[in-house]
């Protein structure tokens, strides 16, 4: 059973959070997983250390984890959907298994299929994301539910010793889009030239 | 007999791979690969990657050269039909990708449901955009493996090095009528 209704109701708004998230983000590699977390990533700025993905739905954490394998003195944040993580539920146990201390996992999670009609995800019923990365072998986990909590949460999303996994319920909502660049090899090459220099090869 | 005939197929491949700075590889476990995998595990310079289903290893790698680091994703055949829609990343972005295929549903194939994604392999990548090198004669592996690399690294685009069942080695469930 699913209670669709339920997120319509939650106090955390998304685009507030994902602000929060990236405050000050300094030199901090981001990944975004398709549809609304893409938008919310792209209304706190457009940078060339974020890599927006508008599609290869469920590979936001595997990207992330190749990420900080490669840059593993970088701090790399993944924010997605709940619909994009379960797609790839598989990817949370190979990352227990690595267990990057450089990556962080942020699902904002408005229990929606947002860019399909707003249907329901398992996350209106009983599939518990944070639970899971945490039987899978993440070290730091947590569900936030209020202002409070996030606060909280965002020390250790963007410095504590991970992997480290949260599930941020967020309201579902409608917002206008915001779109990042989606010229691919723009976005690509853009971010390997901001990381990595002439060495890009660019 | 020369130095690289004394070697096997999957310390050619090791080889060619260390040559092109590969350092992360992911992989489906696979009792083709096996030799070419514990040879990476136990490289100081690979990381590599276990993976629960073969499209974790193409996003894993597109994040890897965002990163700086080139990388092999390793699996059979029955793998390759995983990693369509994420192949879309690597012809939409045009990130490099080698891939490494050992074939299975050729001939001598025991179990018939290796058939349809034996016999689909190489047209289902060309689809998604990747080239495909065929491997058929365990003294080409280095080579093969090694053209295919600088086509996905240089390009850079997702190239496939499918290694045929010959050169891998059948594998029978010691029935009637295997060998």
């Amino acid at each position: 059973m699913t209670d669709p209704g339920r997120s319509e109701r939650y106090p955390l708004r998304r685009r507030a959070v994902a602000a929060a998230l990236l405050e000050a983000r300094g030199d901090l590699l981001v990944v975004s997983g398709l549809g609304a977390p893409t938008w919310d990533v792209a209304a706190a700025g457009d940078y060339p250390l974020t890599f927006p993905l508008w599609g290869a739905m469920g590979g936001a954490a595997m990207m992330g984890l190749g990420l900080a394998l490669a840059r593993p003195e970088r701090r790399v944040l993944v924010v997605t959907g709940d619909g994009e993580m379960l797609m790839g539920l598989g990817s949370l146990a190979t990352i227990g298994v690595k267990r990057p201390a450089n990556l962080a996992i942020v699902v904002l999670d408005n229990e929606r299929y947002g860019e399909t009609g707003m249907q329901a995800t398992h996350t209106a019923g009983p599939a518990d994301l944070a639970a899971a990365a945490k039987a899978l072998g993440f070290p730091v986990t947590g569900t936030v539910h209020e202002q409070a909590e996030l606060e909280a949460a965002i020390p250790e999303i963007r410095g504590t010793t991970g992997p480290v996994f949260y599930d941020i319920k967020v309201r579902a909502e409608d917002l206008p889009l915001v779109m990042p660049p989606k010229d691919g090899i723009l976005l690509k090459d853009r971010f390997r030239a901001a990381l990595l220099g002439k060495e890009a090869g660019i | 007999m020369t130095a690289a005939a004394s070697r096997s197929w999957p310390e050619e491949i090791f080889a060619a791979l260390a040559a092109q700075g590969v350092r992360q590889v992911a992989y489906v476990p696979d009792a083709g690969h096996k030799e070419l995998i514990e040879r990476c595990a136990g490289a100081a310079e690979m990381e590599t990657v276990a993976l629960t289903t073969e499209e974790e290893g193409i996003a894993l790698l597109a994040g890897a050269w965002l990163g700086g680091q080139r990388g092999a994703l390793l699996m059979q055949s029955s793998g390759v039909g995983n990693c369509v829609n994420m192949l879309s990343l690597m012809r939409t972005c045009a990130f490099p990708l080698l891939m490494l295929v050992t074939m299975r549903g050729q001939r001598g194939e025991f179990n018939p449901w290796q058939l349809p994604m034996g016999e689909t392999a190489a047209p289902v990548l060309e689809l998604g955009g990747c080239r495909v090198f065929a491997l058929d004669d365990s003294a080409e592996a280095g080579a093969t493996v090694a053209a295919a690399g600088r086509a996905a690294f240089d390009g850079p685009t997702p190239a496939a090095v499918l290694i045929a069942q010959r050169v891998v080695g059948m594998k029978t469930f010691g029935g009637p009528g295997d060998d």
